[in-house]
C-alpha cells in the first residue's frame, strides 16, 4: 500500500529526512517512533503530498508523490490527523464534519451517514451542533479523528494523536484506532507514546533522520535487549558474589540487596543461580524475570546513534 | 480549476464571518457611513444651509462617489486578513491543504469570501447613497444628478477591481503575518493611492470624469494582475505550511 524507497527531505542546508526506505501493507497498522525533530512529521507530510521530497521515491496505492496528477488522487485515498487538531472554533462539530466531507466529494447521504456514525462512535453526536471552540482538548482531538474519516480513506495517517490528553482520553482515541485496525484501515502511526505504539502497531519504524531499526514489537524487543532476572535477597555478601562470578561470567549489578543478573536462558540459568546463592547461605526473598519493553530497546537505539 | 471547490471554501468562510460580531459591524459601518453618513453631510452642509452652490455640490457629490473605491479597498482587507491569518491562528491549514484541493482553489475560495460580502455591502450602501443624494440636492440642482456614467464606472469598475487588489495585496501581507489585527493594519497601505485621488479631487487638482475613473480602472487592473502573479506565487502549500505556521 506504501511504500518509500530512498526518501530524502532537505529544508536547506539541513535534512529533515535521509534514504528512508520500507513498506507499509495493505491493512497494516505501522507506527513511527522518533525524538523530537527526528523527521516524523516531515516524513507524514511528504507521504500526504503537502511538501515536496528532494529525493527517492514513494508511492501510495498505484500513485507516486511528487507527481502533481498523483498527488489529488493520493489525498483522496488519504485521511491526516495533523498533530494540530486544526478545528474551525466557530463552526459546530457537524460543520466541521461535513465541510471536510464536501472537499473530499463525499456524497450528501453517505457523508452526513459518516458523520453521524463516526460521532456516535466518539460519543460526540450528543454535541454535534455545539461550536467546536467549547470542545475540550480530548474531545477536539476525537473531533480530528472523525475528520479524517468521513470520507473513509483506505490509509489513515495520524501524527501524535494522544499527545497531551488525559489517560480517559488517550484511552478511548486508542482504542477508536484499535476499532479502525479490526476494519482492516492501513494506519501510519507517529507517536512517542511507546506503550500504545506497542498496544497498537503491527510493526514499528524508529527514525532519527534516518530509519533507524523496522519490525514488529516482538523483534525489536529480541533483536536488542537481552533478557535480565532481578534477585531480591536478605543480604548479599562477597563470598555470594565471588560464587555467582565463578558459575555465570556475565554481567552483575548489585544495588542493596538486589543482583541484576544478564542471563542468555533465564529457565536453564536460574535455577543453577539460586542453587549457587544457596549454596553460600543466601536467603532469596524474590526471583524477578525482567522482560525488556519497547521503551529499552527505543532508548538504546536512540542511545547508540549520539 | 474546480469552481465548486472554491466555492466550498468560500461559504464556509462566510459562515464563520457571521459569525464573527467584529467582523459584521466592519461589513456594515463602512458602508452605512459611505450610503448615509456622506448624503447626510451633502443635507447638512451643502443644500440645507445653501453653503454650497450647484457646480460645487457636483464637485462634493463627485468625490464623495470615490469613496466607494476606498470602501472597496478596505472592507475586503478586513476579510481577507482575517479569513488567511485565521486559518494560520486556528491551525487549520494543514488538514485542508490534505484533501483533494488545489492551492489556487482554495486561494480562490478565500478571494470569494473576502469579495462577494464587501462587494455587496458597497452596492447596498451605493443604493442609500444614490437615494438620498438625489432626494437632498434636487432641489438647488434642480435634477437627480444619480445614475449617471461617472457612479456606473465606479460601481462596475473601480469598486470590483479595488477589491481584488486589496485581496491580492491582503494574501501578501497574511503570508508574513502572525496576528490578524496586525495583518489587516499592514494591508491597509494599499488604500493611500485612492486617498490620495480622493484629495486630489477635493482640491480640484483632477476631475473625476468617465476618461478619469477608466484611467484609474486600467491601473487598478494593471496592479491586479501583478499583485494576482505575485499572490499566487506566495500562496504555494509548501510555502504556506513551511513558513506561514
Amino acid at each position: 500500500m506504501i511504500t518509500i524507497e530512498n526518501l530524502t527531505k532537505k529544508f536547506g542546508g539541513i535534512t529533515a529526512v535521509e534514504g528512508l526506505t520500507f513498506q507499509v501493507k495493505e491493512g497494516e497498522a505501522f507506527g513511527f517512533l522518533g525524538p523530537n525533530g527526528a523527521g516524523k512529521t516531515t516524513t507524514i507530510r511528504m507521504l500526504c503530498c503537502l511538501i515536496s521530497k528532494s529525493g527517492g521515491e514513494a508511492t501510495i496505492g498505484a500513485y507516486h508523490i511528487g507527481k502533481s496528477a498523483d498527488s489529488l488522487q493520493i489525498r483522496k485515498m488519504i485521511g491526516l490527523v495533523p498533530d494540530n487538531v486544526g478545528l474551525y472554533d466557530d463552526l459546530t462539530a457537524f460543520e466541521n464534519l461535513d465541510f471536510y466531507g464536501k472537499l473530499y466529494e463525499c456524497p450528501e447521504g453517505r457523508r452526513k451517514e459518516n458523520i453521524e456514525r463516526f460521532l456516535k462512535m466518539l460519543d460526540l453526536w450528543e454535541r454535534k451542533d455545539a461550536r467546536a471552540g467549547s470542545f475540550s482538548k480530548g474531545m477536539k482531538q476525537k473531533l480530528a479523528l472523525a475528520r479524517a474519516l468521513v470520507h473513509e480513506p483506505k490509509i489513515l495517517f495520524m501524527d501524535e494523536p494522544t499527545a497531551n490528553l488525559d489517560p480517559e482520553s488517550a484511552k478511548t482515541v486508542r482504542d477508536f484506532i484499535l476499532e479502525l485496525k479490526k476494519q482492516g484501515r492501513t494506519i501510519f502511526l507517529n507517536t512517542h507514546n511507546l506503550d500504545k505504539a506497542q498496544r497498537v502497531c503491527d510493526r514499528i519504524g524508529i527514525i532519527k533522520t534516518k530509519l533507524l531499526t523496522i519490525g514488529t514489537p516482538e523483534q525489536l524487543r529480541e533483536s536488542r535487549s537481552k533478557p535480565k532476572t532481578e534477585i531480591r535477597l536478605a543480604q548479599v555478601t562477597e563470598n555470594m558474589l565471588s560464587t555467582l562470578r565463578k558459575l555465570i561470567p556475565n554481567k552483575i549489578e548489585v544495588s542493596d540487596n538486589k543482583l541484576l543478573i544478564d542471563v542468555t536462558d533465564p529457565d536453564k540459568e536460574n535455577p543453577a543461580i539460586i542453587a549457587a546463592i544457596a549454596s553460600t547461605g543466601g536467603q532469596v526473598r524474590e526471583v524477578t524475570q525482567m522482560v525488556p519493553t519497547l521503551e529499552d530497546v527505543y532508548l538504546q537505539i536512540v542511545k547508540e546513534t549520539k | 480549476m474546480r469552481i465548486s471547490k472554491a466555492w466550498i471554501v468560500a461559504t464556509k468562510d462566510m459562515k464563520i464571518f457571521l459569525r464573527k460580531k467584529y467582523l459584521i459591524y466592519s461589513l456594515v459601518a463602512l458602508p452605512l457611513i459611505i450610503g448615509i453618513g456622506l448624503p447626510l453631510v451633502l443635507h447638512l452642509v451643502g443644500a440645507k444651509k445653501q453653503a454650497l452652490n450647484g457646480t460645487a455640490l457636483l464637485s462634493v457629490i463627485n468625490a464623495f462617489s470615490f469613496f466607494f473605491g476606498i470602501g472597496a479597498g478596505v472592507l475586503p482587507i478586513i476579510l481577507a486578513s482575517y479569513s488567511l491569518v485565521g486559518e494560520k491562528i486556528e491551525k487549520s491549514l494543514e488538514p485542508l491543504l490534505a484533501t483533494p484541493i488545489t492551492d489556487s482553489e482554495l486561494l480562490l475560495g478565500k478571494s470569494i469570501a473576502a469579495f462577494i460580502p464587501s462587494v455587496c455591502a458597497i452596492y447596498i450602501s451605493s443604493i442609500f447613497f444614490m437615494g438620498l443624494s438625489d432626494l437632498w440636492t434636487h432641489n438647488i440642482l434642480g435634477y437627480s444628478y444619480f445614475p449617471n456614467w461617472n457612479i456606473g464606472l465606479i460601481l462596475l469598475a473601480v469598486v470590483p477591481l479595488s477589491a481584488l487588489l486589496s485581496i491580492g495585496w491582503s494574501v501578501i501581507v497574511s503570508s508574513r503575518a502572525t496576528d490578524v489585527r496586525a495583518a489587516q493594519l499592514q494591508s491597509t497601505l494599499i488604500i493611500i493611492p485612492f486617498f490620495v485621488i480622493y484629495i486630489m479631487t477635493e482640491i480640484g487638482a483632477i476631475t473625476l470624469g468617465t476618461k478619469t475613473i477608466g484611467i484609474i480602472s486600467g491601473v487598478i487592473l494593471v496592479a491586479d494582475i501583478i499583485l494576482f502573479f505575485l499572490s499566487t506565487k506566495t500562496f504555494q502549500r509548501e510555502e504556506i505550511l513551511t513558513k506561514w505556521t
